[in-house]
């Protein structure tokens, strides 16, 4: 009896350690089956620029750095993030020097060196190529090998904050000898290079079906020998955010499902079944509503949103802007549209934690009616016989516009009910999200145009700078028919203070004082009604219970760290 | 009959070629943009660099005449190079590409095509075969209980939209009884007997919920042609003659109902190959339904353009061989 005992126990330990070791075996994990409700159309972000293409490539090809969960830079095939502490920086600004990781090798089994980043700026820059990623490589004079293992980037002018070109998953380096005859006008035409591409990363492609499916393997090259843990990836794509939800969490067809942004209850119904859990992060988008600074009456036609069209008869009174924002609550916003993906914000520049401005919260993120409607009263602004305030024969009546999704309508509904309140009268619009974000200089529907009072829509920035992003509300910006509607100063806002504030930040290279800066510009924006901030947007994914080693970002692609999943044992 | 047909294939390809312009024109004019649904991140200068790269800078007219070379020209040639092998010119043709993948439109719509033709073209059969022998009964024993359900069901059928059948059938029978699995895997090759019954188990529901459209619709006319015919003289004069019921039914009435039904049936071929929009992306089938919808929403124009101009030559195509059915069915209407 006591052998037996010893032999069940041997038995179990071994087991045990048979699945332990299991664990650290490359494709051991059989298949994992993921779910994005927009089918990828490429495996080239660079001719793509699309979210999805830019984070089903992450699968395959990687960025010299990237951002972890944290918002933070780690080294991905550079062995160390070039700083001004260990001379990776020049002093000057103009130039910084990456370390390639030495036994780096491509799915082919060619080693990695310094000619493929290189390339990959000569790729991205060649001219009529329409890179879609240009905006990584502004500024970048020239890229250029110290040695096969040390690239060195040269800037136009000083770059204080010099981390895009290679950083990410919009910037990754792609496989010189598989793209070299592929620059400029020419990029479109290598079909099989574009949908295979050679990468780094821990799985390479095996089939690609455009605007359908993509069956990926293990990369028998990858540099970790015991990863990655799945076998093979297939991500199968099409339908619509709610059906992808039920096929994880519902019937537990797909292990993962990308970007699940559904009305919470139908969640909460879905979850019930057990299959799976829903998991959230936060990055930078802002859901906002934009208070436009210029005229939008329809009776000024083509001039409607211009300098032409004069101030905004009501919206550039002060008490105004800030009787609207304090009309608004938050919490009930989030609670019905967004659940778990939401957080109620008063910030332009919602995160990382040490740019995030915590100025405004004490008057913005609680709803004050009262204050709201003594705010108008004492400007002047008086009830009329229908209930709608109204000054010098100017109504509070806004034409209130947003692109055309569920959630963003019943915000819509909402924000109405709570501005009726205080004697606002909104009417609500909405044009489909290729129409309104389409740019088309020639539809009045767009939201560059802004022939409305107020719009809503979210925004965000890439990476943890938000220099680039606060420059969007400078005086120069504002779209106008002269620069062809182009210009991200949607709201029209102009201060010379604002300018000038954020002419020092570009300035500035020491990161506490640009964080300071940032808030300073960020709190002017809240405080002066540039645009009143709703809801701080987390991104929403759903995995299956047996999924483990996630760890989801919204600073790079959510599937960055794809080499570390598995089954749990 | 013949100089007939040729007649009238001369006569499509202005027809045709006004619709390539017609489709051109409104899909030019609609307001929408490629580089639409890119993340606000992306600048609008970089947003111009990549409309110029996709030929968008250019004026309408070479757009168009752009497109007509490479659609009449460089495709049919690089078919025939494929098929035969041999080499004409340099072999360097610029062929219609699609915005969103950049890769050529004829290789995605022949990549989708297969799921288009066993799904819908499936579904569309079962739903003939279904409808025929109903559409029958039905109208022979006119208000009989039989009658009375395939009314209903039919009426049922053809007004509740298949967004609503499908994802119905998906609560009941995917998500509660889970017998069928809800997304459709392209990749399944059929190679033995399990593999081609988990491809029957992922074609049973898009093709229950089409073959139940279909066969709604074309029940009302079996059934109407029919009764229009029972009450004829013939009918009367072949029972007198003593003829068996069954062969009145079947062979007299049948054959005379079945004129109108085929020219419905020739008609309705096209919509088989414009894939069914919805019920494909409802069940996430690859198929040309689905790719038209994405393309649309992308602002894909070179793939939207070239489908639907493959669809109205179809349309085309299909209205001229039931044209010429109806006249060899029916020996009463000669064309010359």
């Amino acid at each position: 009896m006591k052998k037996l005992n010893i032999l069940l126990a041997g038995t179990v330990a071994c087991v045990a350690l048979s699945s332990s070791l299991a664990h650290a075996e490359r494709g051991a994990d059989g298949d994992l089956k993921i779910l994005f409700w927009q089918a990828v159309s490429t495996m080239n972000p660079y001719l793509s620029g699309g979210t999805k293409e830019a984070l089903a490539s992450s699968i395959v090809i990687e960025p010299l750095a990237r951002y972890n969960e944290k918002g933070e830079l780690v080294p991905w095939l550079a062995t160390e993030l070039p700083t001004h502490e260990n001379g990776g920086i020049a002093q000057d600004m103009l130039s910084m020097t990456w370390k390639l990781k030495p036994d780096v090798k491509w799915s082919d089994g060619s080693a990695f060196t310094a000619e493929d980043v290189i390339f990959t700026w000569k790729y991205c820059t060649a001219p009529d190529g329409g890179c879609a990623q240009a905006a990584q490589y502004e500024g970048v004079k020239n890229v250029e090998a110290i040695d096969p293992h040390t690239v060195k980037i040269t800037f136009e002018e000083p770059k204080p904050y010099p981390y895009s070109a290679f950083v990410g998953a919009q910037s990754p380096i792609i496989q010189a000898a598989q793209f070299k005859d592929c620059l400029g006008a020419k990029a479109p035409g290598c079909t099989a290079a574009n949908f295979a591409p050679v990468g780094t990363g821990a799985f390479v492609v095996k089939d690609f079906k455009a605007n359908d499916v993509v069956t990926f393997e293990a990369n028998p090259n990858y540099r970790d020998a015991a990863k990655p843990a799945f076998a093979s990836i297939s991500l199968k794509g099409g339908g619509d955010a709610p059906s992808a939800a039920r096929a994880v969490l519902e019937t537990g067809e797909y292990d993962y499902a990308w970007n699940t942004m559904v009305e919470p209850e139908i969640l909460e119904s879905m979850l019930a079944a057990g299959k799976g859990r829903l998991e959230s992060s936060f990055g930078t988008q802002v859901e906002r509503i934009n208070l436009n600074h210029y005229n939008a009456d329809p009776a000024l036609g083509d001039k409607r949103s211009t300098k032409e069209a004069g101030p905004h008869p009501s919206l550039t009174d002060p008490a105004v802007r800030r009787a609207l924002a304090l009309a608004i609550d938050r919490d009930i916003i989030v609670e019905a549209g967004f659940g778990e993906a939401g957080r109620p914000t008063c910030n332009i520049v919602p995160a990382p934690e040490v740019v995030a401005s915590t100025k405004n919260d004490s008057w913005c993120l609680a709803s004050d009616i009262e204050g709201a409607n003594k705010l108008l009263d004492d400007a002047g602004w008086l009830p009329g016989p229908d209930g709608i305030r109204a000054k010098d024969g100017v109504r509070l009546s806004f034409l209130y516009t947003t692109s055309t999704n569920s959630v963003r309508q019943a915000t819509q509904e909402l924000v109405k009910a709570m501005w009726a309140e205080i004697g606002v009268d909104a009417e609500l619009r909405n044009a489909s999200a290729s129409v309104f974000f389409g740019g088309d200089p020639a539809s009045p529907d767009t939201f560059q145009k802004f022939y409305a009072d107020v719009e809503m829509y979210t925004n965000n920035f890439d990476g943890t700078d938000p220099e680039k992003y606060l420059a969007e509300w400078l005086c120069d910006k504002v779209p106008s028919p002269e620069n062809g509607w182009q210009g991200q100063n949607i709201p029209r806002y102009c201060n010379p203070e604002f300018d000038k504030l954020l002419g020092e930040l570009s300035k500035t290279a020491d990161i506490e004082k640009r964080n300071e800066l940032a808030k300073q510009l960020n709190d002017m924006l809240t405080e002066e009604g540039a645009h009143i901030p709703l809801v701080h947007r987390g991104d929403l994914s759903a995995f299956a219970a047996s999924l483990d080693g996630i760890l989801m970002n919204s600073w790079d692609s959510q599937i960055w760290n794809i080499a570390d999943w598995h089954r749990k044992k | 009959m013949f100089t007939y047909t040729l007649r009238r294939l001369f006569f499509a390809i202005p027809t045709l070629l006004v619709i390539s312009f017609a489709i051109f024109a409104l899909l030019d004019l609609a307001p929408s943009d490629p580089t639409g649904n890119l993340p606000l991140t992306i600048p609008p200068e970089v947003r111009e660099q990549i409309r110029a790269s996709l030929g968008l800078d250019q004026p309408f007219f070479i757009r168009y005449l752009k497109w007509l070379q490479q659609f009449f020209i460089n495709e049919p040639l690089n078919i025939l190079e494929s098929l035969t092998g041999w080499q004409f010119g340099d072999g360097e043709r610029m062929r219609v590409l699609s915005w969103a993948t950049r890769s050529p439109v004829v290789d995605l719509i022949v990549q989708r095509l297969p799921q288009t033709l066993w799904v819908v073209g499936l579904a569309y059969l079962f739903g003939i075969l279904l409808a025929i022998p109903i559409g029958v009964i039905s109208a022979y024993k006119q208000y009989s209980i039989f009658d009375q359900i395939g009314t209903f069901i039919s009426m049922v059928g053809y007004s509740v939209p298949t967004f609503f059948t499908g994802v119905l059938m998906i609560v009941i029978f995917s998500s509660h009884l889970q017998w069928f699995p809800s997304v459709y895997d392209t990749n399944l090759e059929v190679t033995d007997f399990s593999s081609l019954m988990a491809q029957m188990r992922q074609m049973a529901l898009p093709v229950a919920v089409l073959a139940l459209y279909n066969a709604s619709q074309i029940t009302r006319f079996v059934r109407a042609s029919m009764l229009d015919n029972l009450h004829q003289d013939y009918v009367r004069t072949a029972r007198a003659k003593g003829v068996k019921e069954k062969t009145v039914l079947l062979v007299h009435v049948l054959r005379n109902s079945l004129i109108p039904v085929v020219t419905v049936i020739a008609l309705g071929v096209p919509t088989i190959f414009s894939g069914a929009i919805i019920t494909e992306q409802v069940f996430r089938v690859n198929g040309l339904g689905q790719l038209l919808i994405t393309a649309v929403q992308g602002a894909d124009i070179p793939l939207v353009q070239t489908l639907t101009f493959i669809f109205a030559v179809l349309i085309v195509l299909f209205n001229l061989i039931a044209d010429v059915l109806y006249g060899i069915l029916d020996p009463r209407i000669r064309y010359d």
